[in-house]
């Protein structure tokens, strides 16, 4: 990339980034980039670095190694600069419990130095946006898992932020709050945000992500568009074939197609499924096992690209 | 590595995150530093008081009520503030999360701490002047010189809520403030010269007792409320405001360890 020019453009700049605990290394020479205007996404499995390098880009902990920039500034030397430019979900539900609901937007503004009625107002406006506005008098503990959710991310606009930040947004939440999550992040980048964030989701990064990367072990593995990853690492069709009958995988060897045999289960990906799909549900799914067509996801370039050995 | 300030006036706005809470449990919060006072100044004053009878202080004689009245101010402003940085201020840090909030936001550490310090001294405060509104009732401080036990609480209030912090900075667990609170709170609660004069201690006990800050604090809550000011409060005074600079920088420096990482 060209120095100097794209940079204005670019709301984060991390190049060779690093995080290190002691001797545990959680990432590791991480360079990315994400445009103004663009949602981009960091998926990776537990404990890929996702949390770690999402802090970093919110100047919550220092970075030990590389450069980071955030709306052009360095993210060390200019943290305060940043933080009162951006807006940051944290993973933890950390609203104020001593508060209702409406103050915890107002004394939250507070901390921006936004005027009392300024922050009042902002705050009525940000819960009637996130369809909150008949709980404001509530006690900010007694709402359930979603509202808390919304009103985490209420509280993140509070200062009109030029780039938000969330790390796992909805994690944790009902189908239901999930979504209404979704649509509001899709209306604030209709609207021009820029939007940083984590997820193990992969509805949530397809439907949301413009662009994304997908770390492990605090190394970058791949980054692109999630449409293009879906052709780029596993294909357009996926045949899955439950109990297979004998023969399948030395058939499908022959024949120098990819797959992955799971025993009980074995994978298909293929550029183009049909005919295959036809032969394999003809010749190996007599059993009691289904065997089925699917078109591929980001799920499957996940699960291939971080294995599927369970974490921590 | 910082080359912005780590603080700013913003420390206010933690201060009022904490006031707005405190305003809204008043009616709660006001009850202990009218009650506590009443309870002792009638169990040990009373009580206690027709045992003793006088006691000899600044060279004259005294009623033991007198005596002990401006030492529970100094025990209420350590307590209030000790405790709301140890305990409170741990709730808000650990489990509520509250300072990780705060740190994406424009706060820095130092400013936060800051902020929840002289929010306890703000705690010895409000404690000091209900207080003193109750004895006054007896009669037992003489004003004006009374007022500054005032400004006495605010110095007070940051020396012993920056050593709480302190506390808070290196605990791994809530539980395991019980170990300073027996190990320096109690004991100074006992022998600070609050019950009885340090000079019917050993002569030993009376040179620890003299490094106590809760003794230094006693002292001059005594002559203020008795209207004894003279220049022997000086080394008091300055005992103090040595305390906490010392603790209130390394209040700052040990949470910045703590919540930086």
């Amino acid at each position: 990339m060209q120095e100097g020019k794209t940079a204005v453009n670019n709301v984060i700049e991390a190049e060779h980034l690093r995080k290190a605990f002691g001797d545990i290394i959680a990432v590791d020479d991480l360079s990315f980039s994400v445009a103004a205007g663009e949602c981009f996404g960091i998926l990776g499995p537990n404990g890929a670095g996702k949390t770690s390098t999402i802090r970093m880009a919110y100047a919550f902990s220092p970075p030990s190694g590389g450069t980071l920039r955030v709306l052009g500034l360095d993210i060390t030397r200019e943290a305060r600069a940043v933080k009162s430019r951006i807006g940051v979900c944290q993973q933890e539900n950390n609203i104020d419990p001593d508060l209702s609901v409406l103050q915890n937007l107002e004394v939250f503004a507070r901390y921006f130095d936004i005027p009392a009625a300024e922050a009042t107002r902002r705050s009525r406006e940000l819960l009637r946006f996130m369809a909150l506005d008949h709980r404001e008098n509530a006690r900010a503990v007694d709402l359930s898992g979603g509202l808390i959710r919304r009103l985490v991310m209420a509280r993140a606009l509070l200062n009109r932020p030029e780039l938000l930040i969330l790390d796992e947004p909805t994690t944790g939440l009902d189908p239901q709050s999930r979504h209404q999550v979704w649509e509001r992040l899709e209306q604030l980048r209709a609207e021009g945000l820029s939007i940083l964030l984590t997820t193990h989701n992969m509805d949530e990064a397809s439907r949301l992500c413009d662009r994304l990367i997908i770390m492990d072990r605090g190394h970058l593995l791949v980054e692109g568009k999630p449409a293009d990853l879906v052709r780029r690492h596993v294909g357009r069709d996926v045949i899955e074939v439950t109990e297979p009958a004998e023969g399948l995988a030395a058939y499908l060897t022959e024949r120098g197609v990819i797959f992955e045999n799971l025993g009980l289960r074995l994978i298909v990906t293929v550029e183009d499924g049909r005919d295959l799909y036809r032969e394999i549900s003809e010749r190996f799914c007599n059993g009691s096992g289904g065997c089925i067509m699917r078109t591929a996801t980001l799920e499957d370039v996940f699960l291939r690209l971080t294995g599927r050995d369970l974490r921590e | 590595m910082r080359p912005y300030s780590p603080i700013s006036r913003r420390f206010f706005r933690v201060w009022q995150r904490n006031w707005i809470v405190y305003r809204q449990s008043w009616k709660i919060s006001f009850i202990p530093p009218l009650m506590e006072p009443l309870l002792y100044l009638l169990a040990f004053g009373v009580g206690l008081g027709g045992l003793v009878g006088n006691i000899r202080y600044g060279g004259a004689e005294i009623p033991y009520v007198r005596f002990i009245a401006p030492a529970l101010i100094a025990i209420t402003v350590m307590n209030s503030a000790f405790f709301e940085n140890t305990y409170a201020s741990f709730v808000r840090m650990y489990y509520q999360k509250t300072f990780d909030a705060m740190m994406a936001t424009p706060l820095t550490v130092e400013e936060i701490i800051l902020g929840e310090i002289i929010w306890g001294a703000t705690k010895a405060i409000i404690a000091t002047a209900l207080m003193m509104v109750v004895i006054s009732f007896f009669g037992l401080i003489r004003y004006p010189e009374g007022l500054l036990l005032l400004p006495l609480a605010f110095l007070g209030g940051i020396a012993f809520g920056s050593a709480g912090m302190i506390c808070t900075a290196i605990v791994p667990n809530i539980e395991l403030f019980n170990l300073p609170v027996f190990l320096f709170i109690t004991p100074m609660f006992l022998f600070g010269g609050t019950f009885f004069p340090v000079g019917n201690l050993p002569d030993w006990a009376q040179t620890t007792a003299a490094c106590l800050p809760l003794t230094r604090l006693v002292d001059l809550s005594r002559a203020f409320a008795n209207g004894r000011i003279d220049t022997g409060l000086l080394p008091d005074l300055a005992y103090l405001i040595a305390m906490a600079a010392a603790t209130l920088p390394l209040a700052l420096f040990k949470m910045r360890k703590r919540l930086i990482k």
